[in-house]
């Protein structure tokens, strides 16, 4: 699993002219990594399962459990989907290139958003689905 | 009496937000329910919904003052219907009404403090708290809202952004995900439906329920500005020319952050952020000033007048 600052810099590369479906591979595995770091924080184990053949779905599904708040993000790793589809069955499309761009620009705010909840330390409230990682880091403390 | 009877005078809730920085959603939203015809009769001595910062400290105190705000419009004014247009009171006050209906504690926490504070105790069920989305959709619908429009918004390319507040978490509204009329949790369509009946062409807009960044604006502003800067951007790319919005928290966030994003990381989104009541009262024939335009921060009154509106 790559860190956020490495996958920070998968998001903000710009999209690549030439192997789209590489680009749109990498993007869909780097927003995959992103709720495994949201996985792991919480003290389990990313799940290897799918959900309607994306395991991003199924990431998304274990981050959520007794976390109903983390839905706050499913819509953005429904469209993460949707738009690796977009990009991946129609390869030769006119408009790949603005395709691709945008799958970055809806994984990246997948990033922002679970980056944001994991910087416990000076971050003070991020938002109410933090709270309870946040708490927990709190306990935990001497 | 029909939904759409019931809708057209409501006790309207504007909130904390709509008194300052959301102003011209308070100005457009009365503009509009007046060129309308429906009636918003404000609940007597609001007081806040008890917002994120409260919540944080201690939801029942949370649910006591949301509950509060529906007990005034329930017991003191005789009202059955509350409209919130800003989505953190929407929100909070569909919260409460869950929270008493489903937790016993909650209910005792309410009960005690109300007596505390000397008011009729609010018993889950006595009004139903509505969006303004939900109230011109309803109580005028689509077809009439066409019939009324007089400046149509056809050409304007409009991303809707709904943010994070308005379908989450489902349970606590039971009237959405109802099929066909339903307003859709995972894919919201009212604002849609109510600016396409003005004219507008709505665009495919992938963040159209994606964190704003609004509850951390302060406390860390810099990842509020990327996630806003996110949003102008992939509103841009989807081709609109204007970002509609129905939350106030998400309107500021937006307008602030994008000018932000051009101090601080030196990019430039051009795109006109516009609350969905501004742009309806506009297509109503109202003027620009009158659905308070000039008190937005982005400024959008040359591409406005360009578009004959306003």
């Amino acid at each position: 699993m790559r860190t956020l600052a490495e996958l920070e810099a998968v998001f903000d590369s710009p999209p690549p002219t030439a192997d789209i479906l590489a680009a749109a591979e990498d993007l869909l595995r780097a927003s995959e990594e992103v709720i495994e770091h949201w996985v792991t924080a919480r003290g389990e184990v990313p799940t290897e399962d799918q959900r309607e053949g994306f395991r991003l779905l199924a990431l998304h599904r274990q981050g959520a459990k007794g976390d109903p708040s983390f839905n706050a993000c499913r819509e953005t790793c429904r469209e993460v989907v949707y738009h690796y589809n977009l990009v991946t069955l129609e390869p030769e499309h006119s408009d790949i290139t603005d395709r691709l761009y945008m799958m970055g620009l809806v994984s990246k705010h997948l990033y922002l958003f679970i980056s944001g909840k994991l910087q416990v330390a000076g971050l003070g409230e991020f938002c109410c689905s933090s709270k309870p990682i946040r708490s927990a880091s709190e306990s935990q403390q001497p | 009496m029909t939904t759409k009877d019931k809708y057209k005078k409501v006790a309207y809730y504007p909130g904390c937000a709509l008194e300052g920085s959301g102003h011209s959603y308070n100005r457009s939203t009365k503009a509009v329910g007046k060129a309308l015809g429906l009636d918003l009769v404000e609940v007597k001595n609001w007081n806040c919904c008890g917002a994120m910062e409260v919540k944080n400290i201690d939801p029942k105190i949370q649910t006591y003052l949301s509950s509060r705000v529906m007990s005034t419009a329930a017991n003191e004014m005789d009202m059955d219907v509350v409209m919130a247009p800003c989505n953190g009171c929407y929100h909070n006050l569909k919260k409460a009404e869950y929270d008493l209906a489903n937790d016993t504690e909650s209910a005792e926490v309410v009960d005690r403090l109300s007596k505390k504070a000397g008011h009729k105790t609010y018993e889950s069920g006595q009004v139903e708290t509505i969006h303004a989305l939900d109230w011109i959709k309803e109580a005028i619908g689509e077809d009439g809202l066409a019939a009324r429009v007089k400046n149509s918004l056809s050409g304007i390319k409009v991303a809707n952004y709904y943010g994070c507040m308005y379908t989450r978490p489902r349970h606590i509204f039971p009237e959405k995900d109802q099929g066909p009329g339903s307003e859709s949790t995972s894919k919201p369509h009212f604002m849609d439906d109510l600016l396409a009946a003005a004219g507008a062409e709505n665009v495919d807009f992938p963040l159209k329920t994606a964190c704003c960044g609004g509850a951390h604006t302060l406390s860390d502003s810099d990842m509020s500005t990327k996630l806003v800067l996110n949003i102008l951007k992939a509103a841009k790319l989807s081709g609109a020319d204007v970002i509609a919005t129905e939350c106030p928290t998400c309107h500021s966030g937006l307008e602030m952050h994008q000018i932000r994003a051009e101090k601080t990381l030196g990019e430039t989104v051009d795109i006109k952020i516009l609350y969905f009541t501004q742009l309806l009262g506009m297509a109503l024939g109202l003027k620009a000033k009158k659905v308070g335009v000039h008190e937005n921060i982005n400024d959008s009154i040359k591409f406005l007048k360009e578009r004959g509106l306003g």
